[in-house]
């Protein structure tokens, strides 16, 4: 390798490393997205010519930063005075005004915050906060996000020039939300990142149980935020991510089948990750200020704690989930207590339960209600019930290896009514 | 930056908040320099709708468009960010009863 071939070699890693943080304080030195990001790709373009020739220098990215700022400038420049635009002007005296805030450790990293939630403000589209969120603070490339959510990459695209165009023109601020904003904001950041998650990790249509990566993206994501921003709710989010993902290897069978998580083979589960998981639960949960991130986090713990599906501690579920309804009174909660409820007192006091919530009409449409009502009313025998519900599971689901569960399931059934 | 606060009201809520209760929150924005023009609409039965094509003139009854809520007023206010705006936006009073829509103004290009 020649000493050039190492050089482009550092440039490639810096790049990994440092664009987001580099493209973070671009955006509030240059005051807008597009010309932040072509102020950064002009900064790395400059590195390729002359960390050959001048040698790495000590701090890569305040040079780049330094760099990226002042083409930023002179393009700015250039633009005033090629098109007389009167409004350049004020924009070029504020970023020079800002000229050593860049060098400054601490505001580098508020800048990734202030990134995070200036993506995931409540203003824009909640689609858009997804896909600018991926797109510039994990730097996936549009085509890669419009592959993951399986649209068209011109959507995507559009999605994400719209919604930097109503920053720019709404004039949503680069900022970090004051103390009395921050808990309704910093929801909606967990929101997008748990949506992302999921749809890595339970993907809502298709062919593909899991997009691996999406879920990797989130949970590198949850642990940035736990970084710069250690609340309670943002470490539940990453240690709910965690547990879920510890699981990952033995949710699908070799042939990509669904595996329940009675039947999943728990040598598979990932022991290291469920270790990190399981002690930021208990972070969250000694702050005494948690949500509900946090105590579905402690319920995931229960399960990944137990040794054998039997082993499970369901009257410690039960009671979380109860805790769980308290703060988030949603059907689906209700539902899931429903489950645990079965589990701990037999599927009579659970179907109980669950046809209560039907019968309110609440999650008529749910899936999960239907193919959960099913199996109660499998376990007791109630054969023609458990077939008009698995029956109507199957109509609601959209997801090809679900599908083929819930077939089985209903194929498995013994022919004739209910006992 | 301006932005022009819209407040929309179903029919029978127009008169559901006082309207000494609009007027103080508009003039307390105008004493902090927050305010440049406020002022509320008949509803829509006196609405006029105007139109130019080809030169000719055609007026009609009602609003350009029939929704369930109807603009029902509006503040034009200066603010830093749409963050502030928003917060204005927010304590507009009728805001808790219908909705008010937050649109930044665009400078004209001469």
């Amino acid at each position: 390798m020649t000493a050039t071939d190492s050089v482009i070699d550092t440039v490639n890693t810096v790049y990994q490393a440092e664009s987001r943080r580099v493209l973070a304080t671009l955006i509030r030195l240059l005051g807008d997205f597009d010309r932040a990001e072509e102020a950064m790709h002009d900064a790395f373009r400059a590195a390729l010519e002359q960390w050959p020739r001048e040698g790495v220098p000590t701090n890569p990215r305040a040079w780049l930063v330094s760099t990226g700022r002042f083409k930023g400038i002179d393009g700015l420049r250039r633009n005033a005075r090629f098109e007389a635009l009167d409004d350049a002007r004020p924009q070029v005296d504020v970023a020079v005004h800002d000229a050593h805030a860049w060098a400054d450790e601490e505001s580098v990293e508020d800048d990734r915050l202030r990134l995070v939630f200036t993506c995931c403000h409540p203003a824009l589209a909640a689609d858009a906060q997804v896909a600018l969120t991926l797109r510039e603070v994990c730097g996936l490339t549009t085509e890669a996000i419009a592959h993951a959510f399986l649209a068209p990459a011109p959507t995507l695209a559009q999605r994400i020039v719209r919604a930097k165009a109503k920053i720019r023109d709404a004039k949503i601020p680069y900022q970090v939300p004051s103390q009395s904003e921050l808990p309704e904001r910093l929801d909606n950041v967990l929101r997008v990142i748990y949506l992302v998650f999921n749809e890595g990790y339970s993907a809502s249509s298709g062919a593909s149980l899991t997009r691996h990566d999406l879920s990797a993206e989130a949970i590198r994501l949850g642990r940035l935020l736990v970084e710069l921003l250690p609340e309670p709710e943002a470490i539940g989010l990453l240690a709910l991510m965690l547990l879920h993902e510890s699981r990952r290897r033995a949710r699908v069978s070799a042939d990509g089948e669904v595996v329940l998580l009675e039947d999943q083979d728990r040598s598979l589960w990932d022991r290291t990750i469920i270790g990190e998981g399981s002690r930021l639960v208990q972070r969250a949960l000694a702050t005494q200020r948690f949500g509900p991130y946090a105590i579905q986090a402690a319920i995931a713990a229960v399960h990944t704690d137990a040794a054998t599906a039997a082993d499970t501690d369901w009257n410690e579920i039960v009671g979380l989930y109860g805790i769980l309804w308290r703060i988030d009174p949603s059907p689906v909660v209700e539902l899931n207590r429903a489950v645990a409820v079965a589990m701990r007192d037999g599927p009579t006091a659970g179907l109980a339960l669950i046809d209560a919530i039907l019968e309110r009409g609440d999650l008529r449409d749910y899936r999960f209600a239907h193919a959960a009502r099913a199996d109660m009313c499998r376990r007791l025998e109630r054969v023609a019930d458990a077939r008009a519900s698995y029956e109507r599971a199957l109509k609601l689901t959209r997801q090809e290896p679900e599908r083929r569960f819930l077939e089985r399931r209903l194929a498995a059934l013994p022919s004739g009514g209910n006992r | 930056m301006k932005y022009l606060c819209l407040v929309y009201l179903e029919q029978d809520k127009l008169h559901a908040v006082p309207d000494r209760e609009c007027m103080a929150y508009g003039d307390g924005l105008r004493q902090n320099g927050g305010l440049l023009a406020a002022e509320a609409l008949q509803p829509i039965d006196t609405a006029t709708t105007v139109r130019v094509r080809n030169g000719r003139l055609s007026v009609t009854d009602g609003p350009f468009a029939e929704t369930k809520e109807q603009l029902a007023g509006f503040y034009l206010v200066e603010a830093r960010d749409l963050n502030e705006a928003i917060q204005t936006a927010a304590k507009i009073p009728p805001a808790r009863e219908g909705c008010v829509e937050v649109r930044p103004v665009r400078q004209l290009s001469p």
